[in-house]
């Protein structure tokens, strides 16, 4: 351990890898000092976990329904969070919505940023009218209200999963491109930028090759950040019915149909909610930690 | 050699600045158009997207074609695209959003007779906001590390990370289920709620100025019973909203060297926090209050929801279900024009009042 500690501390280091390695070691030192971010790290690491070996985790059937077991207090019957209005077990169903969760969150976070990114970068590379057009177009994604818009999207694409996502990452990419533009117009001009271009690059390889990989950071704190918000917007689109269909279990559907038994068997609503909070402090707290770690203008606050 | 001149400070401000000046505002109004028409085609193409007809939507299935043809000539849809975009801007501006298939009225008066509801509560929520949300913010500033700072961080990160509809529902859970301190759902009880029709003018559409109004005070007690959980509810995001900037605003003030030659001299430390810091950061808050008003247009659909509250957000939700495609695109417009005019009278409101900014 401590040859591998030293080589990733060496101050000369003998190749490229071995320095950004280093880097990466001494941005994980700074980040274990924090323990909000550490609780963030865990709460996204057992997400992972359990989404991963969800048959394993959950002890019954996320789907099968039993009658005869239906709307069972918690810690009765082997069931650690009670059972809902079909008998299925509560516990279970958020492990099976984990994996829910978290394909829309990977989805929208593989879909929007890209797409933000690219609408920024060529934007600020390009300027001139370029710029003034693609600005103005993400100015009037930015103008409406999130859900709101995702709302009609979805009235229009049809209730969904596949379509709440759609919704979800073309009501998101704008901030993204906001960053993007702001970081490409700061290295625009800088010399490394111009030595490409006299080596005969052309903007697209200079875009893709050379400006973006300088928006990649702020971009990923921007992602870890806006990711409690994806969980929100999802959650309240399955809230109102408008996300994923029964009968898979996704955690804002579940609250929903909590509802009408709110008052007698308050479990089926409140359970997945505290998986939602859970879920979206983890990420909170990560994304926190990410930006004291990867920005260094905001690491003394 | 020339000689500087001493600038005039009697004479009035100089052309060039009131044509400046001018030349501002007419860009933001240009901005604010801008903003407007790109926001009309969105839902435009939203609408059009649909994969409902609208003819059928109208006249029903069982129409002949010929009445088909008819209502489709009469709705405009056998124009060219972009001529059908023009009409409904013209249409627009006119105030004419199109009339909702649910109820058979104009979308616009739906809206206005629905929007007092959403306003009211979101009016109230957002003095739930300030009235926490700026001292906390001022208190944790003042001693960032303690408990007081670790405690308003931790209600601010549980904010972010709560789902409101989630957090209304166990506010009712708690509150009205189990100890009955609050009304239900709804905006008055079932008994009131006849009464309300019958007794109450119709002034405002906000219910606790209605009543006010009326001389109703049974009902107006009533009313504030089934406001405060929704309003509170909304006010706690508001509130972690505008305690989380207050902190950093204040922070950053009071760094500030006339914060330390105010200390100096003498003055007391609550007249330094209070009444020097305090208002200068007024001028940034107000920008954000404005921000996090115009949040809560959004929180309000799934709060509306819970609370079975009559308002904007009910109303798209409502229509979202039946396909009343000109409902939610006519909602969706009035909500984005709010949303857009607060955000632009954060920006000129801020410029009047802090002269540094250019």
């Amino acid at each position: 351990m401590t040859t591998l500690t030293e080589w990733l501390r060496d101050p000369s280091p003998s190749s490229r890898a071995q320095a950004r390695l280093g880097q990466l070691w001494l941005g994980w030192l700074r980040f274990r000092r924090n323990p909000m971010a550490m609780l963030g790290a865990t709460i996204v690491v057992l997400l992972l976990l359990m989404a991963a070996f969800a048959p394993w985790v959950a002890p019954y059937d996320p789907i099968t329904q039993n009658l005869a077991e239906r709307l069972k207090p918690p810690m009765t019957g082997g069931h650690l969070m009670g059972t809902d209005e079909f008998g299925r077990d509560i516990f279970s169903r958020i492990v099976w919505g984990s994996r829910v969760t978290l394909y829309i969150v990977v989805l929208v976070a593989v879909t929007a940023p890209v797409f933000g990114m690219l609408i920024g970068t060529v934007a600020g590379y390009a300027g001139g009218w370029v710029d003034q057009v693609l600005m103005r177009i993400t100015d009037i994604f930015l103008a409406f209200p999130k859900l709101i818009l995702a709302l009609a999207l979805v009235a229009v694409l049809g209730p969904g999963i596949e379509n709440a996502v759609l919704a979800i990452a073309l009501t998101s990419w704008p901030p993204y491109a906001r960053v993007a533009r702001a970081e490409t117009l700061t290295v625009r001009n800088s010399d490394y930028i111009a030595a490409v271009q006299l080596q005969g690059a052309g903007p697209v390889r200079i875009i893709l090759g050379h400006v973006m990989p300088m928006c990649l950071s702020s971009v990923i704190i921007r992602v870890t950040l806006d990711m409690a918000g994806v969980i929100l917007t999802a959650a309240g689109l399955g809230f109102l019915g408008l996300g994923a269909q029964p009968p898979m279990a996704e955690w804002g559907m579940m609250i929903s149909s909590g509802r009408k038994f709110l008052f007698e068997q308050w479990w089926v609503a409140t359970m997945p909610g505290l998986a939602i909070f859970i879920v979206s402090l983890g990420f909170n707290l990560l994304g926190d930690g990410l930006r004291d770690v990867l920005d260094p203008r905001s690491a003394g606050k | 050699m020339t000689r500087m001149t001493a600038p005039d400070i009697s004479s009035p401000r100089p052309p060039s600045q009131i044509a400046r000046r001018f030349k501002r505002v007419a860009s933001v109004v240009l901005a604010l158009f801008a903003t407007f028409l790109g926001l009309l085609l969105v839902t435009f193409i939203i609408g059009r997207v649909v994969p409902i007809d609208p003819v059928l939507a109208v006249i029903g299935e069982r129409a002949s074609q010929a009445q088909y043809e008819a209502a489709r000539e009469a709705l405009g849809l056998d124009k060219p695209m972009w001529q059908q975009f023009g009409i409904y801007v013209w249409n627009a501006l006119q105030g004419d959003l199109g009339q909702s298939l649910l109820t058979r009225r104009p979308v616009a008066e739906d809206i206005a007779r629905v929007f007092p509801a959403t306003l009211e509560l979101a009016t109230i929520a957002t003095i739930f906001g300030i009235l926490a949300g700026i001292p906390a913010g001022v208190l944790a500033a003042t001693r960032p590390g303690s408990w007081i700072d670790q405690l308003v961080r931790l209600i601010g990160l549980m904010g972010y990370s709560m789902p409101v509809f989630w957090l209304g529902l166990m506010g009712l859970l708690l509150f009205y289920g189990m100890l009955g301190w609050v009304g239900g759902p709804g905006r008055l009880d079932a008994v009131h709620e006849m009464m309300f029709e019958l007794e109450v003018r119709r002034v405002t559409g906000m219910i606790l100025i209605d009543t006010a109004l009326a001389g109703q005070w049974e009902m107006f007690r009533n009313a504030v019973s089934h406001i405060i959980l929704p309003a509170g509810v909304l006010g706690y995001y508001s509130m972690a909203y505008i305690s989380r900037m207050t902190r950093s605003f204040m922070m950053n003030e009071l760094s500030q060297e006339y914060i330390t030659t105010a200390r100096v001299k003498g003055m007391p430390e609550w007249r330094v926090v209070w009444v020097h810091a305090l208002k200068n950061v007024m001028v940034p808050l107000i920008t954000v209050i404005a921000l996090s008003y115009a949040n809560l247009l959004e929180g309000s659909v799934l709060t509306e929801t819970v609370f079975a509250w009559p308002g904007l957000g009910l109303y798209i939700t409502n229509a979202l279900f039946s396909a009343d495609m000109p409902a939610v695109l006519g909602g969706t417009v009035v909500v984005g024009l709010v949303f857009v005019g607060l955000n632009m009278f954060s920006d000129v409101l801020y410029r009047l009042v802090d002269p540094r900014a250019k």
